[in-house]
């Protein structure tokens, strides 16, 4: 087992280094010109609404638009082949290939010929396979997989490109420039494609009204290689397909803008092959091109190869609408870091991966880098298919778990995991899936649970035995819980008096290990005159549910609703303070409990900044808060700010005379317990230097740092020299 | 026929690299020349007075006489203001070669038929579609990459992107 995850620190470690910087320029270029570029659409998420209704009707009338397909391509004179798997598409592209008695075939870029892993296939019949697009053509030279799904060289740097061609190609002077390897690569490609006689596409969209294909290109190659030779085929997922032509339009405006952050790339090709261009012959020096005969044969292999299973998968069918745009990697923070080889199976990388490499290739390849995703969430507003790309993940990593093997060791946490899950579950995720036990224990023995904990056998145990990394400090428990101070205190606004009535929700961290926020929220809240009550409510289930531990989330998540309905019903509006556990009520919880209710506690949930803005924007006296002029650095939360929840804290801080700058940062790397890991402490720690240097510019070196997660809070205090705060304790009235 | 679109069409296509001239019929043969490096290839214009006539440009080319051209002129059947393109339409003349192959592609397209957005553009499209030839591209500036660490214009397709606007068609 440890060796095991050693192998992987290894490995991570080994990418970060030699891939992580050229990774982290592209993906984060990528990343922010995104941003830009959807912020000029005034109907940004009504496009991605619209685009995403279109693949859930798709996808529902799969079978029937297959059929429409075949008929309007058939009647194109084209043809289709339905290819069940990998191998059903090699054959029937080989004996296309072999028919036209090709040697040399020319692709432009397209994951599912990936997928199928047709180069290989073709060149074992002796068919030159030549990829035009030039990151795919630099990863053919250097016999490498692709790093990312749509700028698959991303992982290489000019320099080490130039480094490549310069060794595998013998050319005049050495290439150097951009430029150089650009027109070097252009006229050496061009000379493959003017000799080749089949052209191979992938298709971004297959419209069944009229048999077009789409594709989204900025090179050329794609045009060419279709426009030069006479035999087309086109391989597609059947997914690509789409109603209408004219369905296309949401999709063409948000394809290049999600993806490389590009309002539009050069090229949208729309082609309805054969295409009615002429062939060219560049020696043909008698025929105007306009009376060449068009002699063209086209192929549209439609491939299956698991996807038909996954529209059949409640869980997997969402993966099914993916547009393979990039910005669920580009927007990942460990993506940024890492890129596509270590984040990605045999085929897909990034977040949406784990669907595709569950359906199509199984769930061993999803396996590999499922643990990758930590739930964060950045990805989430930025799908332009809406696809809820962390509950694939979640739901893909409890199959994995129970396709664990039950008879593997784990004795050291017997006892400590009250779960619902299945033995045989990895040990460290049963460990964090089940901190609200420990936490519990570790409260009821503090001190000496702090000591023991901190003691070196204990920590080389933790280590050896759940992976808990020694490098990380572990959370403080506090022997008087917030639950009990606050019981013993008891609410200082009485309810007859009160503007609003409260239920605090004291989660784990504020209850067990960080109880002066919790404090500081009673405080401020009873300040704007709130009648505070905090009830005996349990976990929320995000810690199992970061472990992929779907039913003891659920068992959690139906608990925790039982407790606070009731406060519902009186009227009360439940706070939270730990904003991942706010997008568990927010989010998750439409996943693990019944739909209305879910609506009705997330309807009434609200993050304690949110709410400190809502009563202070209705009358609240800011005067009774404490005011202040700090110099504030403030880290929101990912989970927090794909709610939307960002600004509040921040109106709120400037409101009581602070003045705050914030990280523009994905995630702060830690993510629940994804930085304790030993397999991914160096990761974490490498996502988390970028915060770091955003804290330690010159603006930024002697401001007060303040953030919302307990998560960050602890990745930021091992980050920086200065101890770091929640907001709530900034503005709390001593 | 110039229209608000087309003012907006104009600073986006600038946007995106390419060059916009606009012109009129009168005026065409003289800013074409301009516009073309030589030696110079053309698909059929639909557009009445504007023409090849008196201009370099070889308006019936063979694949020979495109694998030596320079310039590739083409009619374009649409431009979409918001975001600077120009739709590019086979009709069986090699639009597509000529847009593709020559370093420089000149595409000329009437004022009247720019449109203000992209549902606009697929409107038209499907007009077009559902009557005739369907093959189209939405060509924005020229081809380029980013694969070779830097962006680089001019790849596979042409490194420039010239723009002829007719104002009175």
């Amino acid at each position: 087992m440890s060796d095991s995850r050693r192998q992987k620190a290894a490995r991570i470690r080994s990418l970060i280094e030699t891939e992580g910087d050229a990774v982290f320029e592209n993906t984060t270029t990528f990343n922010d010109g995104r941003y830009e570029s959807v912020q000029k659409l005034d109907d940004y998420e009504e496009l991605k609404s619209r685009a995403r209704a279109i693949k859930e009707d798709a996808i529902a009338d799969l079978p029937d638009l297959v059929e429409q397909v075949r008929e309007t391509v058939e009647g194109n004179g084209g043809t289709v082949y339905l290819a069940e798997d990998e191998a059903d598409a090699q054959r029937y592209i080989a004996e296309v290939v072999a028919d036209r008695d090709a040697d040399s075939v020319v692709k432009s870029k397209s994951m599912t010929s990936e997928e199928i892993e047709i180069n290989e296939h073709l060149e074992s019949k002796g068919v030159d396979v030549w990829e035009t697009d030039l990151g795919e053509f630099v990863l053919q030279v250097a016999d490498e997989a692709p790093s990312h799904i749509v700028a698959p060289a991303i992982h290489r740097s000019r320099e080490n490109i130039a480094e490549l061609f310069n060794a595998h190609f013998e050319t005049d002077a050495p290439l150097e420039t951009a430029e150089d390897l650009t027109e070097f690569a252009r006229e050496y490609l061009a000379e493959q494609i003017k000799d080749a006689d089949v052209g191979m596409t992938g298709a971004n969209f297959v419209t069944a009204d009229t048999g077009t294909i789409a594709l989204v290109t900025s090179e050329g190659n794609a045009r060419k290689s279709v426009a030069t030779t006479d035999t087309h085929v086109a391989v597609a997922g059947v997914e690509k397909i789409v109603p209408s032509l004219g369905d296309l339009q949401p999709f063409v405006e948000l394809i290049g803008r999600s993806g490389t952050g590009q309002d539009i790339t050069a090229y949208v090709s729309l082609l309805t092959p054969p295409v009615g261009t002429p062939v060219p012959d560049f020696e043909d020096d008698e025929t105007p091109l306009a009376e060449v005969d068009d002699d063209r044969d086209y192929h549209l292999v439609l491939i299956d190869n698991g996807r038909m299973a996954m529209r059949d998968d409640d869980d997997l069918r969402e993966t099914l609408y993916c547009i393979r745009c990039s910005a669920c990697a580009n927007s990942c923070a460990n993506f940024q870091h890492v890129g596509g080889h270590a984040f990605g199976g045999e085929t897909y990388s990034g977040g949406i991966a784990t669907g595709w490499e569950a359906g199509v290739h199984g769930e061993d390849s999803a396996a590999e880098f499922n643990d990758l995703c930590t739930g964060c969430s950045r990805c989430v507003n930025q799908c332009p298919v809406e696809i809820d790309i962390p509950w694939i993940n979640t739901v893909v990593r409890d199959r994995i778990n129970r396709g664990a093997d039950p008879d593997s060791f784990d004795f050291l946490v017997e006892g400590l995991t009250p779960d619902a899950e299945p033995a045989g579950l990895d040990v460290q995720k049963r460990f964090f899936g089940n901190f609200e036990t420990a936490a519990k224990l570790g409260s009821a023995t503090a001190p000496l649970s702090n000591w023991m904990m901190e003691a070196g056998p204990v920590r080389s145990a933790l280590e050896r035995f759940v992976g808990v990394d020694g490098r990380r400090d572990l959370p403080t428990f506090e022997r008087e819980t917030f639950r009990e101070w606050f019981a013993d205190r008891g609410a200082r606004v009485d309810p007859a008096d009160a503007t609003r009535e409260v239920v605090l929700y004291p989660d784990v961290y504020t209850n067990y290990v960080s109880t002066a926020r919790g404090k500081a929220a009673v405080r401020a809240l009873e300040s704007l005159d709130v009648h505070v009550t905090v009830p005996g409510v349990g976990e929320s289930g995000r810690a199992p549910l970061s472990q992929g531990m779907v039913s003891t989330a659920s068992e959690k998540a139906s608990r925790v609703y039982g407790a606070l309905a009731e406060h519902i019903d009186a009227g009360r509006d439940v706070v939270v303070v730990e904003p991942s556990d706010l997008a568990m009520f927010a989010r998750e919880y439409e996943r693990l409990l019944p739909e209305q209710s879910h609506e009705r506690l997330a309807e009434r949930s609200y993050e304690v900044m949110e709410y400190l803005y809502g009563l202070l924007e209705n009358g609240g006296d800011p005067a009774a808060l404490a005011n202040g002029s700090e110099a504030v650095a403030y880290h929101s939360h990912c989970q927090q700010r794909t709610l939307g929840l960002e600004a509040h804290t921040v109106a709120v801080l400037e409101r009581l005379g602070h003045d705050v700058v914030t990280s523009d940062v994905e995630c702060c790397g830690m993510a629940g317990s994804f930085g304790y890991k030993q397999e991914y402490y160096d990761l974490s720690m490498d996502v988390g230097d970028e915060l770091a240097a955003q804290f330690t510019t010159d603006g930024t070196r002697d401001r007060t740092v303040v953030a919302s997660g307990t998560s960050c809070l602890e990745q930021l205090d091992s980050l920086l020299q200065r101890v770091p705060t929640h907001p709530v304790e900034l503005v709390a009235p001593r | 026929m110039v229209t608000s679109h087309t003012d907006a069409f104009v600073e986006s296509a600038r946007r995106v690299d390419a060059v916009v001239t606009p012109t009129t019929a009168d005026e065409f043969a003289a800013t074409l020349e301009d516009a073309v490096t030589e030696p110079a290839v053309g698909t059929p214009l639909p557009f009445e007075g504007a023409s090849y006539d008196g201009t370099p440009v070889d308006g019936a080319p063979t694949g020979a006489a495109l694998a030596e051209a320079a310039t590739g002129v083409t009619a374009g059947a649409a431009a979409i203001a918001d975001y600077g393109s120009v739709v590019l339409q086979e009709t069986g003349a090699g639009e597509e070669l000529l847009g593709l192959y020559p370093d420089r592609h000149v595409v000329v397209v009437a004022a009247s038929d720019v449109v203000p957005d992209m549902p606009a553009a697929f409107e038209e499209l499907g007009e077009r579609f559902a009557e005739g030839p369907r093959d189209a591209i939405l060509a924005t500036g020229p081809s380029a990459t980013a694969d070779m660490g830097a962006v680089v214009k001019g790849v596979h397709g042409p490194r420039d992107v010239h723009v002829l606007l007719l104002e009175d068609r």
